[in-house]
């Protein structure tokens, strides 16, 4: 046993210690009881961390297999200017969000169309599960042959990617409002835009923001993995793909760890959009009055 | 029947034809400049529109192949060339298809573990909840070739690797899935086995894990979806070593888009069959266990 194992053991068990005393405490106010779900999660997150480099340095992994933390975070400072910011630049900003917005936007606009017609919806429905549950992600050689080697060939593949979730869902959405609600709009003599506007699609926002976060993940898987299959030098995939080549595992982990903390903080930007705009749903509710 | 068959085949099957029938549309569309400048070369002028249909619908290298062609080309490499060769799709699907399965085996066990700890101990809901949720908003599709990189250099290679994958992609449904049904049991139910003076373990048994079944087999549907994904970017970097993977990635290091639309179309088949295997598997256990057909 070594310093770094036994450093690591310990912080495991000072922070197991905390969080069941934490989780145990009983207060009536409801700030610090927040307060305790948000930290025990950091806790055993930084703990987590610890660990890792208390096994990798006790054990004295070759950082070709696992470089420690701190040693990542040394390269993510390094190399923010170049070339991590020129990475994010061309697959979040460009490929990401263009591919995401084109894709939700197009397949919310098809559904609402297709919503008139119970015939059309009836066939595409099974149609658009079938798909969505396919590896589509292997188009990307497709798309980076018909669209070109630069983002606009990624931005394609997260079109299709989020086009699916994004149909059915909002299909599914649309079809939520009950049949009494249906029935009052009928008797004020609403008509069919009133109808969507007021009633429809305020019902359909929670099943479509289940699509918009399950979207923000694939929308950046799909425009990393489009990146193995060809790309101008620049680029999170191509960086990744890169960086194996040269065996530059801290390089590697540091753009992950970039992509990870986008597409968190992706995600976490549509749930907070979502808390506003569904604030009367009750699961949004619960959250509120415990 | 007739009214099941009315409902819903019908309108499929036009779905269905009208994207074939686009999809050829698109073909001749995407296809014919090509077409255009060999005729060009070739001097030929007024070529009647049947023959430059045929032609189109013939090109070694389309841009866009034809259904027909995507057809042809998964019948010659499924059934025409032998099974254990590299050209034929059984081949790669196989490897592909025992990628998938192991991982989602590793997944489906996993994700069952940690939803009984976080059902059975409160600390541990209160911090691996969150992270099981935070890691699926990490591209991790995006280092699995470093993943399978990493792990040749300790001489693991082969199966488990892309195994690995899989698992980190499949276990996440079925956490958040059993988790959800371990939990779907109401209080009565619960303050019925305290009566009984029913042990935790007999709590488990009897009540919990019959009530989570639904659940588990609705998150396993996801999660094989994603092992599969997962199994075929595992493959991108391994080269030659096989697999749906690499066979896409050679098609398109050589042009070869008929191959990578025959080898896209058996992911599509392998995906459905995985589904549809899951789903007879849920029926077997709803009648076994007694419910109402």
């Amino acid at each position: 046993m070594n310093g770094w194992l036994i450093t690591a053991l310990l912080v495991w068990l000072a922070a197991w210690g905390i969080n069941e005393f934490l989780i145990r405490a009983r207060t009536g106010n409801r700030t610090i009881r927040s307060a305790i779900n948000i930290i025990v999660p950091v806790i055993f997150g930084v703990t987590l961390l610890v660990v890792w480099e208390g096994l990798v340095r006790g054990f004295s992994v070759p950082a070709v297999l696992l470089p420690p933390p701190s040693v990542i975070w040394q390269r993510i400072v390094a190399s923010i200017p170049n070339p991590i910011w020129p990475d994010f630049q061309q697959t979040f900003l460009k490929s990401v969000l263009v591919g995401y917005a084109i894709g939700c936007g197009s397949a919310f606009v098809v559904a609402v169309a297709i919503d008139r017609s119970p015939f059309l919806k009836r066939g595409l429905l099974p149609v658009g599960n079938f798909v969505s549950a396919l590896p589509l992600v292997g188009i990307a050689p497709i798309m980076v042959m018909w669209f070109g080697f630069d983002w606009q060939s990624k931005a394609a593949v997260v079109v299709v990617m989020t086009f699916f979730p994004m149909l059915v869902n909002t299909v599914a959405g649309l079809n939520a409002t009950g049949a009494m609600e249906k029935d009052l709009m009928r008797t004020y003599a609403a008509s069919y835009w009133q109808t969507l506007m007021k009633l429809r699609l305020p019902m359909a926002w929670p099943f479509i923001f289940n699509a918009l976060k399950i979207n923000s993940t694939l929308a950046l898987i799909g425009a990393i993995v489009a990146e193995f299959f060809g790309t101008p030098v620049v680029g999170m995939g191509f960086r990744i793909s890169a960086a194996i080549g040269r065996l530059q595992v801290d390089m590697v982990w540091a753009e992950i760890a970039i992509a990870a903390v986008a597409g968190s903080l992706f995600y976490g930007v549509i749930a907070l959009i979502e808390r506003a705009v569904t604030f009367w749903h009750p699961s949004m509710r619960g959250e509120r009055a415990p | 029947m007739k009214r099941w068959v009315d409902g819903r085949i019908l309108p499929i099957t036009v779905v269905v034809l009208a994207i074939v029938l686009i999809w050829y549309v698109f073909t001749v569309l995407l296809n014919t400049p090509w077409q255009q400048s060999v005729y060009g070369r070739e001097g030929a002028v007024d070529v009647p529109f049947t023959q430059f249909l045929s032609d189109v619908f013939s090109q070694q290298r389309p841009v866009l192949p034809a259904p027909h062609q995507v057809a042809a080309e998964f019948y010659t490499s499924v059934f025409n060339a032998p099974a254990h060769t590299p050209r034929s799709l059984i081949f790669h699907a196989w490897i592909t298809l025992s990628a998938t399965g192991l991982g989602f085996v590793f997944g489906t066990l996993l994700g069952i573990g940690l939803a009984v700890l976080i059902v059975h101990n409160r600390a541990i809901d209160k911090s691996l909840m969150p992270w099981v949720i935070a890691s699926q908003t990490i591209p991790i599709l995006a280092i699995a070739p470093m993943v399978v990189v990493v792990l040749a250099s300790v001489r693991l290679t082969g199966l488990i690797p892309k195994a690995l994958i899989s698992t980190y992609l499949s276990f996440f449904p079925v956490v958040v899935g059993m988790v959800k049904g371990f939990r779907s049991p109401e209080a009565i139910h619960l303050d019925l086995m305290r009566t009984y003076n029913a042990s935790p373990a007999q709590v488990f048994w009897k009540l919990r894990w019959p009530a989570a079944l639904p659940f588990l087999f609705a998150s396993m549907k996801v999660g094989v979806a994603a092992s599969l994904v997962g199994a075929i970017v595992g493959e991108l970097p391994t080269g030659a070593a096989g697999g749906l993977g690499s066979r896409l990635l050679a098609g398109s290091y050589y042009g070869q888009t008929t191959q990578i639309w025959a080898a896209l179309l058996m992911a599509a088949a392998l995906s459905a069959a995985l589904i549809f295997a899951i789903s007879a598997l849920e029926k077997l256990t709803e009648r076994a266990m007694g419910a109402r057909a």
